[in-house]
């Protein structure tokens, strides 16, 4: 039967796929193994190339117009498929609705662990994988590796580059899988607003919290945020229980990484603060001196938003010119 | 059905600030928040059909009455408390076999509710495993649940889009917490539950195989992570002072289009 090897990666989501090869594609360099992209869908047989552009040594294609959309016994029983018959070592799974569920379920029929949303993998001297995942509602990091094969990680999207696209040689090998009956019926899809959609992908995101006194104070936020091409984003206190705006920015919210952040009006739970770690710079603003989110600000203003947003927007409105 | 974890309080966690190790031990523990929710759809769904019996199920290696005994404050019919020192180190794939027995030997069942994830480890694979375990039809991330004959409806948020979905039951369901706002038992609620039977089974009990609650990760370590900001306090004689040295330090980061 063969020792398991090669570092597979698949998503149902074609970007966060070229994402997580960037990141195989250095773990493969490290196991000196062959890089794998598993291409589920229907008429999807061009994308192939892509994935090797992105890095990939070799891409296993099923193509079925009952993959069409993504069902999740069908997917199920084509990633059960192909790691039952070719093993692979190590299988990324982008971490999405979908994806997260389907890797649990596939770690569930191999009889193997599965170490969810990492956002930093690493290999260790034994050449097992590492994963990196925040836990205890952000008050920590944890390390977590695996006991057995395949080593299944979910990956985030965004948490990984994509590598700049080449002209490489790769294989591409077409399948033919049975494919699983859904236990379950999609009966309506509706998409979400487009403003909800990119705050992930925002390179400025300015926020409030809870010291917005009034729903349409936001303006000040949204003047701001024109003058530097951004999105307003808010707390969970926003979100939650004012149900005021969508744009809900934390842990159990959306995760963030902007190159500038400016929180105000926000105190800065560990909740929030692991929502935006990762941002470049972050600004905040808040009445409170001892607000905890002063703690990770790399610039801080005590004062009231009511004044310092209106003055900030002016004085970057001035400098900019 | 309902699956609850005994969860550490992650707003009370402190931290060693010279290992940066955390102190779960002496942390206090609860119902872990998501679960509350799906303990409460339970209950919605409870009321509005009648005759329904609500079965709450919680393994772990520890003392766990607390939480079982507020479950049943809140409304749940009965508690299974599946409890031996064996589970210290069980991960997700352990739990769902557990949770799988348990579920087997209480017997028939419609529907099972889980959380989405645990407030602590915030893992979200238990529910699914489960699902898989059990061979059901699964929804994931569930926001709002109708229940129709023999079908359940549910509308959950993707990432780009709302998608409403129907399966038949028997069926597992994961909820967010955005589903419902879980109730506060009443004092006669608590002063109810206390006499009810918390029914407790350890390993031997559901002929538990040692070999299959192994755990298949390993943690390495879980410290607090580290913040290295600049913490620079801009301040001024007045706000448009404050304002102007603030949008310099922006430009200078890089971090604005000029």
């Amino acid at each position: 039967m063969g020792e398991s090897k090669g570092v597979w990666v698949f998503s149902e989501k074609f970007d966060l796929t070229l994402e997580m090869l960037g990141k195989g594609r250095e773990i493969a360099n490290t196991l000196r193994t062959k890089l794998v992209a598993v291409l589920v869908g229907c008429n999807v047989q061009e994308k192939a190339n892509d994935l090797i552009k992105y890095g990939a040594d070799k891409v296993y294609l099923v193509d079925n117009p009952a993959l069409e959309l993504f069902q999740a016994e069908g997917y199920l029983s084509v990633l059960h498929n192909l790691a039952t018959n070719y093993k692979p070592d190590i299988l990324l799974i982008g971490s999405t609705k979908n994806g997260k569920p389907l890797a649990a379920r596939l770690a569930t029929r191999l009889e193997t662990g599965c170490v969810p949303d990492c956002a930093r993998l690493s290999v260790d001297e034994k050449g097992r994988l590492i994963g990196e995942r925040i836990t205890y509602g952000g008050n920590a990091v944890a390390k977590v590796t695996f006991r057995s094969k395949p080593q299944i990680a979910t990956v985030p999207a965004r948490a990984f580059e994509k590598l700049e696209p080449q002209d490489r040689s790769g294989e591409v090998i077409k399948l033919d899988v049975k494919i699983e009956e859904p236990k379950t019926e999609v009966v309506e899809t509706k998409p979400l607003e487009t403003s909800s959609v990119n705050i992930e992908e925002a390179e400025v995101i300015i926020s409030c919290g809870r010291g917005l006194e009034k729903k349409e104070d936001k303006i000040l936020l949204e003047e701001l945020a024109k003058i530097l091409g951004g999105q307003v984003g808010n707390s969970r206190p926003l979100a939650e229980d004012r149900k005021w705006f969508t744009e809900w920015v934390g842990l159990s919210g959306r995760k963030v990484k902007p190159k500038l952040y400016i929180a105000c009006g926000i105190s800065g739970v560990i909740q929030h603060v692991a929502g935006i770690r990762d941002s470049k710079v972050i600004v905040a603003v808040n009445n409170d001196p001892e607000a905890p989110i002063f703690e990770v600000a790399d610039y801080a203003v005590v004062g009231d938003l009511y004044e310092v947003l209106p003055a900030l927007t002016e004085a970057l409105r001035k400098q900019l010119q | 059905m309902v699956c609850l974890k005994q969860a550490v309080d992650v707003s009370q966690l402190k931290v060693d600030p010279k290992t940066s190790q955390l102190l779960t031990a002496s942390a206090p523990k609860k119902i872990s928040d998501f679960d509350k929710n799906a303990l409460e759809e339970a209950i919605r769904i409870k009321e509005k059909l009648g005759e329904v019996e609500i079965c709450t199920v919680t393994v772990s290696s520890e003392d766990a009455k607390a939480v079982l005994r507020e479950a049943l404050a809140i409304g749940a019919d009965k508690a299974y408390f599946v409890n031996d020192p064996s589970f210290q180190d069980v991960d997700t794939s352990a739990t769902a076999y557990i949770l799988t027995e348990t579920i087997e030997k209480i017997g028939e069942f419609d529907l099972i509710l889980c959380g989405e994830a645990s407030l602590d480890s915030f893992s979200g694979l238990v529910g699914s495993r489960l699902a898989e375990l059990l061979n059901l039809p699964l929804i994931a991330s569930v926001r709002k649940l109708t229940v129709e004959d023999n079908t359940v409806v549910a509308e959950r948020t993707l990432e780009d889009a709302y998608e409403t979905v129907k399966a038949k039951m028997p069926a597992l369901i994961t909820v967010t917490r955005e589903i419902n706002q879980p109730r506060i038992p009443s004092l006669m609620m608590i002063m109810k539950a206390s006499k009810k039977e918390i029914i407790t089974w350890t390993a031997t009990d559901l002929n538990i195989q040692k070999e299959k609650i192994g755990a298949k990760i390993e943690v390495v370590e879980v410290l607090a992570p580290k913040t290295e900001r600049k913490r620079v306090m801009i301040t001024g004689e007045n706000k448009e002072e404050i304002a102007e040295k603030l949008a310099k330090a922006l430009i200078q980061e890089g971090v604005v289009r000029r």
